[in-house]
């Protein structure tokens, strides 16, 4: 096996501010051509204190240093389990950075704006078909505003019809911000313990009068699709309340099956996943928002229309949510996953689905035996292993540390809660087998460690730019600026 | 598919190795009832050089300030942009990673949001940033939230100076938390009026909201705004949404306040109609604890070298669930790296330079626009890079004839205030020649004539 970890020259790099030198300019200006103006002295600060002075040498060098302690999914496979880190296109970089479509201000009028407009409704269209929704919402900025928009929806339908409903359900198996997000809506949350697929006697069980919905994400966290999603929606549908489902895991589905025709109500996508623009080191995300016909009066605005042969900006309707954004939106994310589609078309979105489904399934076949795998029904775009077989005192944490120094970027773990000590794999269809059998033989050759040599998973990382960080330390005096001196 | 490496042989050779006959076995537990059983209805996919030309002609159909003189602000401004910001962000180390959970391969990423949080602590005077927020809007959302929870209080005073779409945002995220949201009036002006204010305000008040500078351009008394809200135990929240100006003004955090948000975008962001931009939030050391979004801290590792971490994470949604400050997740880290960069190139004297050239060009043009018959300034107070401007004939006219002179001239403000229905709003940033500014001036005396 060649192990792809190594450790090559690693350069030290200091604070921006330890290397700041009064005097020293990284900027241009042109000179003012209008005279100079002044505010009242009472107005105006002396300095920005402690503010740094670099050349601009300094600040490329600096973050060019830092970038390389970074790892990417340029740099390798990183099997963040939900996360459905894809590769990234290249020239989806490109498209967002053509001049019109870059630097258009959002208060442009319209028919000034046409292209940035065209390109919106265009998206929204193909969102809407590839999820089987009446209409889609571009506003909010990434997945969790998309579901707090979806929520806020769900709830503006029960006011509309004097329905006073308190609850939200949420099964264990759907994604961790669910919880968060239903208390925003101003919702009391109602677990349901589900293990595995989500029964209609678990749904029935819980399902009242003052329950508003069920919170879904299907196919769920362990991977699994819901198989009783239409018998489920019925039964929610019947006493009153709506099913939200998080659109975090759509990659398993495209061209297969559309959560609009299973029964769901309203389901947010995640562009920076399932559409593959980047994740930015931790954003910027997109998450439109998907709804029945039913829900489309309660959609934030304002949206994009089309008005005979014009696009427009359309005022927000009596009976919407409201705006959740200052402008419309992620937008130059929005170029990014027009790209993306654009460039798969129909037949290779259904592709990338079924090549995301394959890959998760040959890990499963090479890990199964050699890791626990709690589930046994078929995978999706993901698999889920535990800790459980592993020798030597070892656990999630270490397999993932250890895989650090084998050259990957670990899975997703300690999620979903439902698994203890889960190790969730989500490989995405940008991966070819060899690279799959290279994780692979690292995850055996991990496991096999664990019981002959277990300090090599206690130990690890060790070719990494620093070793495990003392994280409790962090948390208890908590350090979270640079000061001189200090 | 340039993107899928599998071959028919790869395929053929998995599926042995799952003990599947066929792709469609591994979609077994997909009911029949709900597959789709025709293809997505979908152009076809386009090539790279297809793709490309189709979107640059998307492109041309915008007008921006490349094509016109432009004075649109109110919330998004156009400003320099240092060539070194996107190449540096295009270093896929950094725009290709995800959230940093696992801070051994994550230090890049980790240190420049410690960087990022250092330099918000600095620029606004407070004591504590997170690792960024949405936008200034939704920022301004979660400062409100936050100060509902630490106060235990439901009622929020909103500066109708405060950019309307902030309002509309806040309103959206109260929607349903069972809050009291009333609009605190602007006096002559322009500032928010401190005698509604004070009539206002009572010991059920959570916080008060009002921009620095607020949406009007004019530089809010701080100092006076955190008296009379600290006076009830209420907190100040001031929205930040050009804080290029705060190279120049007094430090919220100087003047009293105890939540900052603003946004990040005149920091070397492009306009992008709109997003996406970065939101940036600051608080005082005791409400750390309150805060929503990610936070990194400085910690050391197993051989005692600096390094940092994701920190504080009790606060957040996938370890406190229902209970969490928020129910943020991924957030607008690249746009973050973005504004850090821009702030390490202009620095100290930068950010001021800048900061005084939007003030003068502002100042120049106020100047020329008042002596333009038809046209008259609103507020006297002080204003930093915008203004509002009333015009004699209908706004909808002046700015559709100007816009033929290739100008965009402003913002109308009736659609949020309809008692400013003959205004519009006119932003100047140093991106803004004299020339332009004068050819505004001409083009409005041309239409006065």
């Amino acid at each position: 096996m060649t192990i792809v970890g190594t450790s090559g020259l690693v350069l030290n790099e200091k604070l921006l501010f330890e290397h700041s030198d009064p005097g020293r300019k990284g900027y241009s200006l042109p000179k003012l051509d209008v005279p100079a103006a002044r505010l009242a002295d009472d107005l105006c600060r002396k300095e920005i204190s402690g503010f740094p002075e670099l050349s601009e040498v300094d600040v490329v060098r600096h973050f060019t240093r830092l970038s390389t302690w970074n790892y990417g999914v340029d740099s390798g496979f990183y099997p963040l389990g939900s996360c459905t880190m894809k590769y990234n296109p290249k020239v989806n970089e490109v498209a967002a950075r053509i001049p019109g479509l870059a630097s258009v201000h959002p208060a442009t009028p319209s028919h000034l704006a046409q292209g940035s407009l065209e390109l919106m409704y265009r998206l929204q269209g193909a969102l809407a078909e590839i999820s089987g929704f009446a209409k889609v919402t571009l506003q909010p900025a990434a997945g969790a505003q998309g579901e707090f928009a979806g929520m806020l929806v769900i709830r503006a339908w029960h006011e509309a019809r004097g329905s006073k409903r308190s609850k939200v359900l949420i099964p264990a198996t759907a994604h961790g911000t669910n919880p968060a997000t239903a208390s925003l809506t101003g919702y009391d949350v109602v677990p349901i313990a589900s293990d595995g697929v989500l029964t209609l006697e678990e749904v029935e069980a819980h399902m009242n009068d003052d329950v508003a919905a069920l919170m879904v994400t299907n196919p769920n966290t362990l991977g699994l699709f819901e198989t009783n999603i239409e018998a489920i929606c019925k039964l929610v549908h019947e006493r009153g309340g709506m099913v939200y489902c998080d659109g975090a895991n759509l990659n398993a589905l495209m061209g297969i099956a559309r959560p609009g025709d299973m029964g769901i109500d309203v389901m947010h996508f995640n562009l920076h996943k399932t559409f593959s623009t980047p994740h930015g080191g931790g954003g910027p995300g997109s998450g439109p928002v998907g709804v029945t016909e039913e829900l489309i009066p309660y959609l934030p605005g304002p949206g994009v229309e089309l008005d005979g042969e014009n696009y427009r900006i359309e005022s927000t309707k009596a009976d919407s949510v409201g705006r959740m954004m200052a402008f419309h939106g992620n937008v130059g994310v929005m170029v990014r996953a027009y790209a993306y589609i654009r460039s798969m078309g129909p037949s290779g979105l259904k592709h990338a689905s079924e090549m995301a489904v394959l890959n998760a399934n040959y890990v499963r076949a090479r890990l199964e035996g050699v890791y626990d795998l709690p589930y046994k029904s078929r995978s999706l775009h993901e698999v889920i292993f535990s800790d459980k077989d592993l020798e030597g005192d070892c656990h999630t944490l270490d397999v993932a540390k250890r895989l650090i120094d084998y050259g990957y970027h670990p899975p997703t773990i300690y999620f979903p809660l439902v698994v203890k000590g889960a190790i969730m794999i989500e490989p995405t269809e940008t991966e070819s087998q060899e690279v799959l059998d290279e994780f692979c033989d690292a995850m055996i050759a991990i496991a096999g460690e664990a019981r002959d040599n277990p300090d090599l998973l206690h130990q690890a990382p060790v070719r990494s730019r620093v070793r495990r960080l003392d994280e409790t330390t962090a948390a208890r005096k908590p350090k979270l600026k640079w000061e001189k001196g200090a | 598919m340039r993107y899928i490496p599998h071959t028919t042989g790869d395929v053929t050779e998995m599926l042995e190795r799952i003990g599947v006959a066929s792709l469609g076995d591994l979609f077994v537990e997909v009911p029949e009832s709900v597959r789709l059983k025709r293809p997505l209805d979908l152009p076809e996919e386009a090539s790279e050089t297809e793709l490309l030309r189709e979107l640059k002609a998307l492109g041309v159909k915008n007008a921006t300030a490349e094509t016109h003189k432009s004075f649109l602000g109110g919330g998004a401004y156009h400003h320099f942009i240092p060539t070194v910001i996107d190449l540096l962000i295009s270093r896929s180390e950094f725009y290709t990673a995800y959230t940093p959970y696992q801070p051994e391969i994550s230090q890049g990423t980790l240190q420049a949001v410690f960087e990022f949080q250092t330099l918000i602590c600095q620029l606004t005077g407070m004591d504590a940033a997170n690792a960024s927020m949405y936008d200034g809007a939704s920022a301004c959302a979660e400062a409100v939230l936050m100060a509902m929870r630490l106060t235990r209080r439901k009622r929020v005073l909103l500066s109708k100076a405060l950019n309307p779409r902030y309002r509309a945002v806040v309103a959206t995220y109260c929607r349903y938390l069972k809050m009291e949201l009333i609009d605190v009036a602007v006096a002559d002006d322009g500032r928010t009026d401190l005698e509604d204010l004070a009539a206002k305000l009572d010991d059920a008040t959570a916080a008060v909201v009002a921009g620095y500078p607020n949406y009007f351009g004019v530089i809010e008394d701080v100092a006076a705004l955190s008296e009379k809200a600290h006076e009830v135990g209420a907190k100040l929240i001031t929205a930040v949404a050009e804080p290029v100006a705060l190279g120049l003004l007094k430090s919220p955090g100087e003047l009293g306040a105890d939540i900052v948000a603003g946004d990040g975008q005149s920091f070397g962001l492009p306009l992008a109609f709109g997003g996406p931009y970065v939101g940036f939030f600051a608080v005082r050391q005791k409400d750390v604890r309150g805060m929503p979004g990610r936070l990194v801290g400085e910690t050391t590792d197993l051989e005692g070298q600096r390094g940092f971490v994701l920190t504080l994470a009790t606060r957040e949604q996938h370890i406190r669930r229902e209970k969490a400050t928020s129910n943020i997740c991924s957030n607008q880290g690249l746009c973050a790296l973005m504004a850090t960069i821009f702030m390490s190139l202009l620095g100290k004297q930068g950010l001021r330079e800048m900061a005084e050239q939007n003030l003068a060009k502002a100042a120049y043009a106020r100047q020329q626009l008042s002596a333009v018959k038809g046209f008259s300034l609103v507020f006297d107070g002080p204003a930093f890079n915008e203004f509002v401007v009333r015009s004699e004939a209908p706004v909808a006219e002046v700015l559709a004839r100007l816009e033929g002179e290739g100008i965009l001239a402003g913002i109308p403000l009736g659609e949020d205030y309809p008692e400013l229905a003959d205004c519009f709003l006119v932003c100047v940033t140093e991106q803004n020649q004299r020339a332009e500014i004068d050819a505004l001036v001409a083009a409005l005396q041309g239409g006065a004539a």
